[in-house]
């Protein structure tokens, strides 16, 4: 619900009050919030004393959306929500649709599907490290994070035809066969990547006021990241183990060799750290695959009209900030009865009261970077 | 010990602010690197790849001739209704009643570039343009007919 | 012979034959505040062109190139835009004070121009105190920048107008112990006499280990005191939207982002006058070939080519460094440089008292 707070209804012009404390408005429109996330803090001084989410700026009722359009056109529209692992939320709701179907996905649709969502994590993280450095108000990084993912963009654009919103992932397997370039870009993006990923740490990583930033600020313990359902980097950060491309394997990902990265500790220093681990994993994944795309169709045969039976369909994935859920119900029509999205953003977003509480403004925009958010997919 | 501690400290500070001095130095001075285009200028170089979703168009050939046998694929394709297909009766020469498209209607301002129109055509009659600068001064100019006047369909289209 | 104390020689010489020595001196320092005001143009379009050019750069990027050529007319551009534009004045601010805030951000750059030696002797005012007036001078800053952040009536505004208070006030204390160790060794304020003390040799050169210690740390402190990144938590756009200047636009606050480059100029004059020579050209050794063709570049060349490199060296400091927390930019003074520059003077104290330095 809703909760009207002091600050909408504040009236004096004082600015304190006659405790000290005060209320500021962090966004709608403010830098660091990277959307139209609204914040209201509770403030002594410059130390946090509450942080307190309104959300529903933009709102656009996907999941009421998705109701009145067919199991193939909701897909495109999941691509507006976590923006940034558009391929990952496409992926999520194909295989819910595959689930209720009962498909049998072509082995060549998997290897494709599987690499367009580690390319679309490692161009995920990188804006994340941009954006994490612009925060802390460092600008370069954020051009240097760019040109890597621009290369990615380059791949996506030539194979799905788009840069940002694909919709490359149907029901059945996937749109288009792969580019004849695809391969050979990809691999020079490998390259670029492994010439340049040294830099991130000289720029960032290592720098002393980086780490002074980022130690032991916004900590958060495993127990706290469980229950206020926290997944993806935001909680391996605090050592949860919670990648669901291990726990729940989907696609081929149990055939795959990676780690599931885990740090200690809990602060943004480590969440920022899993991000850059996991970079490299994803980089070992498609390193694996590329040359091992097998023959074979790229799309399983399915009707024209599709119609899921009656019941509940549940699957998840690991998106490139957490567990994304597709819930389907079908009432047997070609259009589903309901669908709910559990999104990452949302859970992640929900901790950040509990662990700025009591630290400095500079740092609250840290741990917002930390926990990567995206506001329209908390918002959908 | 206290003192060793101190200066350690502030060495390894410097270093690794040192580092990355070293790096921002280096970019600034190989201008090789810059990788950012200039792009009103380059517009004539500018090649996208042929999949590129820019907008829906409908291919004629030289007589004036398309493959769309209006057949309302597209238009239950596409989830934002941004194809409106509006059909008439044409006379075959043998005296037959035949259905084909008055027009195609379609409305860029509402298309999200999905595909699903182009995957949906059985007889291949539209596809996407590598367009991209769809920027216009009156909304209504973004409401296109994408059928040519007075064209037919292809021989042999069913 | 065309230097600029020749010409500065002439036009008084002229002026006193023309009229007499008190309307001279009128229309001398009238042309000395058009002059400034000039200068300050000037610097402030060149600076706002290099700064963006020097980002582009490090961020491989090709920076401001549409307007004029190699977009040298970008700042013009830009000033145009800003003059142009409303300047607003929020409802609830304290308006006088709202007003007035650019302005004195302005003079008292303006006012820290005087001592500051351009060329060979051609200096507005040589006064006896010359470093003591610019360190007094230059706190003055933060009264403007209180002003505009207390004024705004804006939490954000004052926000960092308190921020920025905290921050001058500390770093003043380093920069200027770091000024001490130049003024122990040279014995006086002046700053022509600096200058002169630096005749066989720039103090970064002569091989004191105090002066570069102070060097180092004169950087630091000044890169704070002018609220550049890394230490520009007063506007820190990330946390504070814009900081003390939210609320300001138009040409308004175009003057405080002009006043925050004439300071940098500023410090950096000063930084090149204390510790690279000012306007003294580069020696080694006594009378050889290189050091009569060094003599042979303009002062004034030797002057700002100093100076903008130091300045060069604060825009890469910005465009390289993650900002500070403001508890972490006051341990840095107060732990760190504080300490590091009291010994650091305690030692050159030792040095001149012993007569060991040269």
């Amino acid at each position: 619900m809703y909760r009207q707070t002091e600050i909408v209804q504040e009236k004096s012009p004082g600015i304190v009050g006659e405790s000290g404390e005060f209320t500021i408005n962090v966004g709608p429109q403010h830098p660091a919030t990277h959307g139209v996330l609204h914040l209201v803090i509770t403030l002594s001084g410059e130390t946090i004393l509450k942080v307190e989410p309104h959300l529903g700026y933009i709102h656009r009722s996907i999941e009421k959306m998705c109701e009145s359009l067919t199991y193939r056109q909701f897909i495109y529209v999941t691509s507006r929500m976590d923006y940034l692992s558009a391929h990952i939320n496409n992926h999520a709701c194909a295989l819910a649709v595959e689930k209720g179907l009962q498909l049998e996905i072509p082995p060549r649709a998997q290897v494709i599907r599987v690499l367009m969502d580690e390319l679309t994590r490692v161009a995920s993280h990188e804006l994340w490290w941009g954006a994490m450095a612009m925060d802390l108000g460092a600008f370069t990084p954020f051009f240097h994070a760019f040109r890597e993912r621009e290369s990615i963009n380059d791949i996506m654009e030539e194979t799905c035809g788009a840069r940002l919103t694909m919709n490359y992932m149907v029901p059945g397997g996937v749109m288009q066969d792969i580019h004849p370039n695809f391969q050979r870009r990809v691999k020079e993006f490998l390259k670029l990547y492994k010439q340049k990923i040294h830099e991130y740490d000289e720029l960032v990583t290592g720098n002393i006021i980086f780490q002074n930033r980022m130690k032991n600020i916004g900590i958060l313990s495993p127990e706290d990241a469980v229950s206020y359902g926290c997944t993806g980097p935001t909680a391996r950060g605090s050592a949860v183990s919670c990648d669901i491309r291990k726990i729940y394997p989907y696609e081929i990902y149990d055939k795959l060799e990676f780690d599931e990265v885990l740090e200690e500790g809990g602060d943004s220093f480590a969440r920022y750290m899993v991000r850059i681990r996991e970079m490299q994993q994803s980089i070992r994944i498609i390193e694996q695959l590329i040359d091992n795309i097998p023959e074979g169709e790229f799309q399983a045969k399915t009707k024209a009209v599709l119609k899921l039976p009656k019941g509940e369909f549940y699957t998840r994935v690991e998106t490139a900030r957490g567990e994304l859920g597709v819930y389907i119900v079908s009432e047997g029509g070609t259009t589903p009865y309901r669908i709910k999205f559990r999104s990452p953003g949302f859970s992640n977003l929900s901790v950040l009261d509990h662990i700025a509480r009591g630290s400095k403004i500079g740092d609250l925009v840290a741990m917002m970077g930390t926990l990567d958010l995206v506001i329209p997919d908390i918002d959908r | 010990m206290f003192i060793t501690n101190y200066i350690k400290e502030v060495w390894g500070a410097v270093k690794s602010l040192a580092t990355g001095m070293k790096r921002t130095i280096y970019y600034f001075t190989h201008h090789k690197e810059i990788i950012t285009q200039e792009y009103p200028d380059n517009r004539d170089t500018l090649v996208l790849p042929e999949r590129f979703k820019g907008e829906v168009v409908m291919p004629h050939n030289q007589d004036n001739e398309h493959r769309c046998t209006g057949c309302t694929a597209c238009e239950l394709a596409c989830p934002n209704g941004t194809i409106k297909v509006i059909t008439k009766f044409d006379l075959t020469p043998e005296g037959k009643k035949k259905k084909a498209i008055d027009k195609l209607v379609y409305h860029l301002e509402l298309c999200t570039m999905c595909n699903l129109c182009v995957e949906a055509c059985p007889s291949d009659a539209i596809k996407m343009a590598q367009t991209y600068e769809h920027s216009v001064f009156d909304r209504n100019q973004l409401t296109k007919i994408l059928n040519n006047p007075g064209s037919k369909i292809m021989e042999g289209v069913e | 012979m065309w230097s600029l104390s020749h010409i500065a020689n002439e036009i008084h010489r002229w002026l006193n034959d023309l009229f007499n020595p008190t309307w001279a001196l009128i229309i001398e320092m009238v042309m000395a505040g058009v002059a400034v005001i000039g200068l300050f143009a000037v610097l402030g379009l060149v600076l706002v062109l290099m700064e963006r050019r020097v980002a582009a750069w490090i961020q491989i990027r090709l920076g401001p190139n549409r307007v004029g050529p190699f977009g040298l007319m970008q700042s013009m551009a830009d000033t145009l835009k800003l003059i142009v534009k409303e300047g607003l004045t929020p409802d609830g601010a304290d308006k006088v004070m709202f007003n007035i805030a650019p302005f004195i951000a302005m003079i008292v750059a303006m006012l820290l121009m005087a001592p500051i030696a351009f060329a060979k002797d051609f200096q507005l005012w040589d006064l006896n105190i010359g470093v003591l007036f610019v360190t007094a001078v230059s706190s003055l800053m933060v009264v403007s920048i209180l002003m505009a952040g207390w004024s705004s009536n804006n939490k954000y505004s004052l926000m960092g107008a308190m921020r920025s208070g905290a921050q001058i006030v500390s770093y003043e204390l380093s920069a200027g112990l770091s000024i001490m160790t130049i003024i122990v060794l040279t014995g006086s304020l002046q700053v022509s006499d600096i200058i002169h003390a630096q005749n066989n040799g720039w103090w970064i050169f002569k091989g004191h280990f105090p002066v570069w210690v102070a060097f180092v740390i004169y950087i630091i402190a000044v890169t704070a005191e002018t609220n550049r990144a890394p230490f520009d938590l007063a506007e820190a756009e990330s946390e504070l939207t814009a900081g003390f200047h939210t609320e300001y636009s138009g040409m308004k606050f175009a003057l405080f982002f002009l006043a925050e480059y004439i300071n940098v100029f500023i410090v950096c004059a000063i930084g090149a006058t204390l510790f690279l020579g000012g306007w003294m050209p580069l020696h080694f050794g006594t009378d050889n070939a290189f050091n009569q063709a060094m003599d042979w570049i303009p002062s004034s060349v030797w002057f700002f080519g100093k100076t903008f490199f130091l300045i060069f060296l604060i825009m890469w400091f910005r465009w390289t460094f993650p900002r500070l927390r403001i508890d972490q930019l006051l341990n840095l003074e107060w732990k760190y440089l504080l300490p590091i520059s009291m010994i650091n003077l305690l030692l050159a104290t030792a040095m001149a008292i012993l007569g060991w330095h040269f």
